[in-house]
């Protein structure tokens, strides 16, 4: 289990290439990447915020509730804060397990949780100003399904 | 002493990201009755709690939640990750 909180970017397919490797009982590998999206007005530049300390310790607890969950034999979550352009990734978590359901099953489950219980705050920055990214009600909505 | 953090656009309402107090509140709740008395800044940050969360100790918790032995409480609006 891997938790990384940096500002620097990361090359998702270095470390999807790293993750898991040597590991002959894996038989899946799930991944995602979250991307910097454009916004309508035009996205200069999207910063996030974070709370360190808790932010480690919220996505420990998230990756340890999975692999209480799951079987799984590896877990990786990155996520940047500071500022980030347009294209640039933001995140990614994978998840490995001898077969595709459980690392499936919780790669949906951690982006769920890191969503909305890790201390993360977009703002997006556009030509008109810039504003703080709301939280929404389908976000918390889609951590009730994992009850 | 009690460390209180604000983050994202509390931490801007207030205009500082952190503070060292001297409180009595038992509970959050009795903090924040504490912070909105003391500023306009603070009443307004504080005006809707339905909008904000709260962390003891680097863990979620909620507003009716006793201070007992906490030392850093940090006040932030629903989280954007991801």
């Amino acid at each position: 289990m891997r938790v990384v909180v940096q500002e620097a970017p990361f090359d998702p397919g270095a470390e999807l290439n790293a993750f898991g490797n040597g590991d002959t009982d894996i038989g899946a590998v799930v991944s995602f990447t979250g991307v910097t999206r454009d916004v309508s007005g035009g996205l200069s530049r999207m910063q996030i915020e974070h709370y360190p300390g808790m932010t480690e310790r919220a996505l420990m607890q998230i990756c340890e509730e999975a692999q209480t969950r799951w079987s799984l034999a590896d877990v990786l979550v990155i996520h940047r804060f500071g500022t980030m352009e347009p294209g640039d990734n933001i995140m990614m978590v994978a998840t490995a397990s001898r077969h595709r359901a459980d690392a499936f099953a919780a790669a949906e489950f951690l982006m769920d949780y890191l969503k909305s219980r890790a201390p993360f705050w977009k703002k997006e920055i556009t030509s008109d100003g810039s504003e703080w990214v709301a939280a929404k009600d389908s976000d918390e909505d889609a951590l009730n399904r994992w009850d | 002493m009690i460390d209180v953090l604000y983050f994202a656009w509390v931490r801007e309402r207030i205009g500082i990201p952190k503070e060292k107090l001297q409180t009595s509140a038992v509970t959050v709740m009795d903090l924040v009755e504490e912070l909105r008395a003391r500023e306009d800044r603070y009443a307004l940050a504080f005006s809707d709690l339905s909008a904000l969360r709260v962390a003891l100790d680097q863990d979620l918790s909620e507003f009716d939640a006793p201070l007992d032995g906490v030392r850093e409480v940090a006040f932030f609006p629903p989280m954007t990750g991801g």
